[in-house]
């Protein structure tokens, strides 16, 4: 008897749960199929689709988002391997410093941001390039708490100073080290940071908003001001895009579960 | 690093002799760190304490006590309380049911995968899709719209419109339902590792000894539980209480949240004077320190029960 309502109330949970979630999916899904009056059709997607300045802020933050990544794996795979080969006794503090970026609110911290580079003697908001720096130094922040994570993780499971002694016993330098023997090791760390990080630039509203820069999202504010149809499309987009790169990631995590550290070629 | 002397190639020469040559390897981090994260905000609560001539005041700190800061300050408060206590006892009970409660093996991996793709779902696009579900047009309205039947009096009635019964998508009520569709799931994500700790000898061992369930739950399960559960709660609030851009384009910043109110100090629509721009942004960091405080010394007590 005490095991069947126990089972009940998680069946009742359960079910709550599914229909939190899967109701305002649905119901975006449905809201996006029907711009057509009366028929079910892909018309709000093919709008986005042909919309240019949706291509255009699209590939602007996909290529944000790409610098990005590679920004912050030559900036945290170093930091990340010295620390666990040299500077142990920094990892605490390091580790500090990366979740900041969950402390200060984002806002506030684009706050401190523009305030600090868009006056003199930086001003690093006058010129396109310039700004695009900045929105790149924001966005490896911001992406920061994920891709240390990510890395230190994946430098856990690998036996660093074998790896280094070795290499540097076949007579390999620092930069050969780096990248013939630690990346090949972390890849997989690696990838899910680096595919952490890329759903954060894509989604995020902030920088690209206040910076006033062609971001994918002030562009998405913008569409859900002005259209009914087109922003169901677009949430149902990135669902989708979310599912692939958390999707990404599961994958590539578990294929690695079969095989232990590669050393370099 | 132990160097091997019968080796022909020279270790020696890749290992940094010094404390000093060792922090060159570090310094890039430190130097991106420092001009990109401690320098703004440095920069960002020293302001709090300046006028707009440069000299020190604590005139802006009076300038939080103005009633329309802190009604914003209240109603930014509100929302993270209500929804972190909603969607953490929700997404409890939910992650209780998948560790403990036998559902079936593909509900809880089906489960598991959208807790992380729902907590991970926020922003512009969270908005859109309760706008589609919940706003004036949206699914369910619609749904409910429909559920019509003739009166007594021959009279068309549609009791269940959500929008004639009061019900807004673009107030706080539709704010907090909004919100928790990431809260619940960030609670199923961060309290399972503590519901998997439980082990199932102290139910046994508390049955044996004549305990209820009731006093199973309350002696030994939820001390046990509690500091994660306080944990966890405590991260949801502050992710709730920095999110900004669900609340922006959910409510075109008609709601007057803390971050909205920077959002349009940056934009200087609203204050003239950058410096309160900055104490209201200094506030709000201050709230969120007492919480990762709390959440760090909560988190090491539950580790501590945890390896027993």
């Amino acid at each position: 008897m005490k095991t069947k309502r126990i089972n009940f109330w998680a069946f009742f949970w359960v079910v709550l749960a599914f229909l939190y979630f899967f109701l305002p999916m649905y119901g975006t899904l449905d809201f996006s199929l029907r711009m057509k009056k009366g028929v079910l059709s892909l018309l709000a997607y093919q709008k986005v689709l042909a919309d240019p300045q949706f291509l255009a802020s699209f590939r602007y933050s996909a290529i944000m988002g790409v610098i990005t990544v590679i920004f912050s794996i030559l900036l945290f795979v170093p930091t990340v391997y010295w620390i666990h080969l040299k500077m142990r006794q920094l990892r605490p503090l390091v580790e500090i410093i990366t979740i900041l970026p969950f402390i200060i609110p984002v806002i506030v911290y684009v706050f401190g941001l523009i305030r600090t580079f868009s006056g003199p003697p930086f001003q690093l908001t006058l010129t396109p390039f310039k700004t695009d720096i900045l929105m790149v130094a924001g966005y490896i922040v911001l992406a920061m708490p994920y891709m240390f994570r990510a890395i230190d993780v994946g430098m856990q499971t690998i036996d660093v100073r074998t790896l280094t002694e070795a290499a540097q016993s076949l007579g390999a330098n620092w930069a050969q080290i780096l990248f013939n023997v630690i990346f090949p090791n972390l890849r997989t760390a690696i990838l899910s940071g680096a595919l952490i990080s890329f759903a954060l630039v894509i989604g995020e509203l902030i920088l690209g908003d206040f910076l006033a820069r062609p971001a994918l999202g002030p562009y998405m504010v913008e569409v859900g001001r002005d259209m009914a149809y087109q922003p169901a499309a677009l949430a149902i987009m990135s669902y989708a895009l979310t599912w692939i790169c958390l999707g990404l990631i599961t994958l590539f995590s578990r294929s690695n579960n079969n095989q232990r550290q590669i050393l370099g070629r | 690093m132990p160097s091997n002397n019968s080796q022909p190639i020279p270790v020696k020469q890749f290992q940094p002799k010094s404390q000093f040559t060792n922090w060159i390897g570090i310094l890039p981090f430190f130097v991106f760190i420092f001009v990109f994260l401690i320098f703004p905000s440095l920069n960002l609560f020293s302001g709090a304490f300046k006028d707009q001539q440069g000299n020190f005041t604590l005139a802006n700190m009076k300038f939080l006590s103005n009633p329309y800061v802190l009604k914003s300050y209240a109603t930014s408060l509100q929302v993270s309380i209500i929804t972190s206590l909603v969607g953490g006892i929700f997404g409890f009970f939910v992650a209780y049911a998948i560790v403990m409660g036998n559902t079936p093996r593909w509900m809880r991996s089906i489960l598991t995968t959208f807790s992380g793709l729902a907590a991970n779902f926020g922003g512009v696009p969270l908005a859109f899709a309760f706008i589609a579900t919940l706003g004036r047009t949206g699914f369910i309205t619609a749904i409910l719209k429909n559920i019509c039947y003739a009166n007594a009096a021959g009279v068309q009635v549609c009791p269940f419109n959500p929008y004639d019964n009061g019900f807004n998508l673009y107030s706080l009520t539709g704010l907090v339902l909004t919100y928790i569709y990431f809260q619940f799931p960030l609670m199923i994500l961060t309290i399972t590792p503590a519901l998997e700790g439980l082990k199932k000898e102290w139910r046994e061992a508390s049955e044996n000894l004549g305990a209820s369930s009731f006093q199973y739950w309350t002696r030994v399960a939820l001390p046990i539980l509690l500091p994660s559960i306080l944990g966890s709660t405590m991260l949801l609030f502050g992710s709730a209480f920095g999110a900004f851009a669900t609340a922006q384009a959910l409510t075109g910043g008609s709601i007057d949240l803390v971050t909205i109110l920077i959002g349009q100090q940056i934009r200087g629509d609203v204050l003239n004077n950058p410096n309160e721009g900055y104490a209201l942004a200094l506030g709000m960091v201050v709230v969120m320190a007492f919480m990762i405080v709390g959440y760090t010394i909560l988190q090491k007590r539950t580790t501590r029960w945890l390896k027993l």
